[in-house]
């Protein structure tokens, strides 16, 4: 099963998708991180399909497309646009997360006029009667675009249907991120990170029972020991990914990661949402009150910063590896005010960039090395 | 992104230069005495701002944009970048973010060499840009104030939708009008706001006709490296004053004199002789060389007949206009209207038009590195305005208020093969 997902992952070509697509016939659509209501897509019968770049993929055209000082995961979105990878959808979703996400939105209209594109608005604004009241039509006008597109249109009871589903793998995903905290070396994660993309690209079913199997066989395997690592929570990860290659390498420099950025779609809401009820008001609330926070959602009060060390807490990380793609706006400009916030908690952090196709690990591996043993030192240090 | 305000003003002085020079001396002077007169001051940014409804309150804009490129003319950015750097921000992002954090670490001197003061409200209009959002967020850590933010959403499918207009026009109402009535003990006031909103619709017709007469041959201005001194009242904190509106007469007056007696554009050596080249221009200027990057322009006879960073702070030359009829929403759909709240295939649409409108021989783009909001997509803006005029386009990078990416040579050589790329068209034209 691993081997599978660890393939969905490097498949930039969208296997399972076609493959979807020929035998159901319905409409499937990509969208790019981080979030979007999946559970209306699917209560639409439409396939949502979740791209994070190209990863390795060779550049061929994307670099014509865009400046060197601007992240890699636009280039390599234009490249599988360009090479026909992306052809079994039958349209994009951007999320309003950054101006280069943003910006990519214009140019798929020009670049692939007969296909839906929707630039899916977010409010930063989180009162029910301003920000809530311009969301819930936002969800409204996405609806309508997937009925032009193919889709059947939104039907209360189906989304309902659908929310219970997501609430399935909600609770499946949470499960997992709980077992690794509790047990890292149990869900190593460079296998919960292949586990969480390849739910990126199957129906939610399927993954759903792909994650029930995985966690039973890692709860019953006892080869599974703890070592001594230092747990450490990744953050800034978000959009662009790291290659898989990067996260074993932490873990074999000495790291457990016991909480992360990655594939957030999958735990955007801390809770369940309500399953009774209105169901596009459950997802605007939930989108208004319940949502994780991150560097492209704005903090309107409290201490910037706050949330990291809660998260640091309730993980029981002992520090923080502050790892962005370069030339990420959002998680860099984001970082200042995170490593402030550890130091000014005591809580030892690093912090390094990466490209989605850096192929050399050395300098992090040592860099992170270093950082898993000074911990350890450091706990032994004040553990009595 | 934001414009320029007060550069260093050309040798050839017109009155309105001189004018202009007097209004920004004065804000700062006003900013600077304004905790002592118990004077309220907002931070807030260009694009998107809302200078008439702050001062219906009588609270004084402070603009921090403004602040990073007044700091990169006066060669301070560098120092400035070097200790945000230093204190841990990175160096791939906005140097204007940056700039601004050095500028608040060296005690906040404002360009008139006088400590600026403090915010009493943060007013985060996030319009455009979505490091705004963070800038703020930064800013927030810095200083005990309370915090407004305004989100206008984005003109993805090129329109002004009535759901977009609403949400602005509600937080105006329920969000930023209390704050600022909180701040100030003052109610709000929408005869004065109308007034205010009068004399900008006054001002912004003037603006666009000084602006249009770019499309006469030879053009009487630049509209980029002199257009930035003409959008500074209008996009900063003088829209709806009274000054605005007789600055702009003032301009407008002028540049019709310049265009019966069929003079070129003001440049930093004095008048233009020649229109060789006529160019739009689609990015910000680089503003740590502002004159050397200029003169490699007006030195080959290059005039820029349009740009759109003259349209970052307000789009004007579509036809809106504040409108004292309908305050709010006419805020709203300022702030929805900037240009880089615009789609890339709206902006497309913009530069070619531009092109053919003011008989342009071809467009440049100046890529900034610290602007995604600009740059990210501009290659393809580049290729598809090249298809859609049939002009050749060029393409140079540099920075805002970095001087490490501004390479003179390097630019300079881009520049030289773009007009000769021009000059062999025109040779194709004639040959055929
Ligand atoms: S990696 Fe960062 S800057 Fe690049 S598209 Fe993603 S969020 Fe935007
Ligand atoms: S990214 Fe661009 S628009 Fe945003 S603050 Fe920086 S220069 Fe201005």
């Amino acid at each position: 099963m691993l081997e599978r997902c660890e393939e969905l992952t490097r498949d930039t070509s969208l296997p399972s998708v076609r493959a979807w697509k020929e035998r159901t016939g319905g409409v499937a659509i990509g969208f790019l991180p981080i979030y979007v209501p999946r559970e209306l897509l699917h209560a639409q019968g439409v396939l949502p399909v979740g791209l994070m770049g190209g990863g390795e993929i060779e550049i061929i055209r994307g670099d014509a497309y865009y400046q060197s000082y601007i992240c890699h995961l636009p280039r390599s979105t234009v490249e599988l646009g360009l090479n026909g990878s992306l052809d079994c959808l039958d349209g994009m979703i951007f999320p309003a997360i950054c101006d280069v996400i943003r910006n990519l939105s214009g140019m798929w209209q020009m670049m692939f006029p007969a296909k839906l594109v929707h630039y899916l608005d977010v409010p930063q604004d989180f009162d029910r009667s301003m920000g809530g009241r311009f969301y819930r039509h936002e969800l409204g006008v996405l609806s309508q675009k997937l009925v032009e597109a193919g889709a059947r249109p939104l039907d209360p009871d189906a989304l309902r249907a659908s929310i219970r589903t997501y609430n399935v793998h909600h609770g499946l995903v949470a499960e997992l991120y709980e077992l690794r905290r509790r047990e890292p070396w149990r869900v190593p994660t460079a296998e919960l990170y292949v586990m969480l993309r390849a739910g990126l690209v199957l129906p939610v079913e399927e993954h759903n029972g792909m994650l029930g199997e995985y966690l039973e066989a890692v709860r019953a395997d006892e080869s599974r020991r703890p070592m001594d690592q230092a747990r450490v929570l990744l953050t800034g990860s978000f959009c662009e990914q790291p290659p898989l290659g990067l996260i074993k390498t932490l873990e074999r420099a000495g790291c457990y990661i016991v909480d992360d950025d990655f594939v957030q779609v999958s735990r955007w809401f801390r809770h369940a949402l309500p399953e009774d009820g209105d169901p596009v008001e459950a997802l605007v609330e939930a989108f208004l009150d319940d949502a994780i926070p991150g560097p492209t959602r704005y903090v309107d009060e409290g201490e910037k910063g706050r949330d990291l060390i809660e998260r640091v807490e309730r993980a029981g990380a002992e520090g923080v590896l502050f790892c962005a793609p370069s030339f990420c706006d959002p998680a860099l400009l984001d970082q200042p005010m995170g490593t402030a916030a550890a130091t000014r908690a005591g809580i030892p952090w690093t912090a390094f960039k990466y490209s989605e196709d850096t192929g050399q690990f050395q300098v992090i591996r040592e860099q992170a090395g270093t950082f898993a043993d000074s911990i350890k030192l450091w706990s032994e240090v004040t553990t009595p | 992104m934001s414009p320029q305000s007060a550069p260093a003003v050309p040798v050839s002085k017109d009155r309105s230069q001189e004018r202009q020079k007097q209004m920004i001396v004065d804000h700062f002077e006003r900013l600077a005495t304004a905790e002592h007169r118990g004077e309220k001051c907002v931070y807030t940014f260009v694009p998107g701002n809302l200078t008439e409804l702050l001062l219906s309150f009588d609270v004084a804009p402070v603009l921090p944009e403004i602040n990073a490129l007044q700091s990169g003319m006066r060669g301070l950015s560098r120092d400035y970048i070097a200790a945000a750097e230093k204190e841990g921000h990175s160096e791939d992002v906005c140097t204007y973010v940056k700039c601004d954090i050095g500028m608040l670490r060296s005690g906040n001197v404002g360009p008139t060499g006088k400590r600026l003061p403090d915010p009493d409200l943060l007013l985060l209009s996030y319009t455009g840009c979505f490091t705004f959002l963070k800038w703020f967020e930064l800013l927030r850590e810095e200083y005990d104030c309370p915090v407004t933010m305004l989100h206008v959403p984005y003109q993805a499918d090129g329109r002004i939708t009535d759901e977009m207009r609403r949400y602005v026009v509600n937080q105006l109402r329920k969000k930023v009008v209390p704050a600022l009535e909180r701040i100030t003990g003052k109610a709000y006031d929408e005869d004065r706001l109308r007034e205010l909103l009068a004399r900008s619709a006054r001002a912004e017709d003037d603006l666009v006709a000084v602006l249009e007469s770019a499309r006469n041959r030879p053009s009487p201005i630049d509209a980029y490296f002199g257009g930035v001194y003409y959008i500074g009242p209008i996009f900063t904190a003088f829209r709806g004053t009274q000054e605005a509106v007789d600055y702009y007469r003032e301009l407008r007056e002028e540049v019709d004199q310049r265009l019966r007696a069929g003079r070129g554009p003001i440049i930093p050596d004095g008048e233009l002789e020649e229109e060789r080249y006529r160019l739009v221009v689609e990015g910000p200027p680089n503003w740590t060389s502002f004159r050397q990057f200029w003169k490699m322009f007006t030195d080959e006879g290059a005039v820029v007949v349009a740009s759109t960073y003259t349209k970052v702070g307000g789009v004007y030359d579509d036809g809106f206009r504040h409108d004292p009829d309908r305050p709010l929403e006419s805020l709203a759909e300022y702030c929805l209207g900037c240009y880089t709240n615009l789609s890339l295939p709206a902006r497309v649409n913009k530069l070619a038009g531009y092109v053919r409108e003011y008989s342009a021989d071809g467009f440049l783009i100046n890529s900034v590195k610290s602007c995604n909001s600009f740059s990210a997509g501009q290659l393809m803006i580049l290729r598809e305005v090249e298809n859609r005029t049939g002009r050749p386009g060029g393409f140079i990078e540099s920075d805002l208020v970095d001087p490490r990416y501004f390479s003179g040579a390097n630019i300079r050589n881009r520049l030289e093969s773009y007009f000769q790329m021009i000059e062999q068209k025109r040779g194709q034209g004639a040959a055929r």
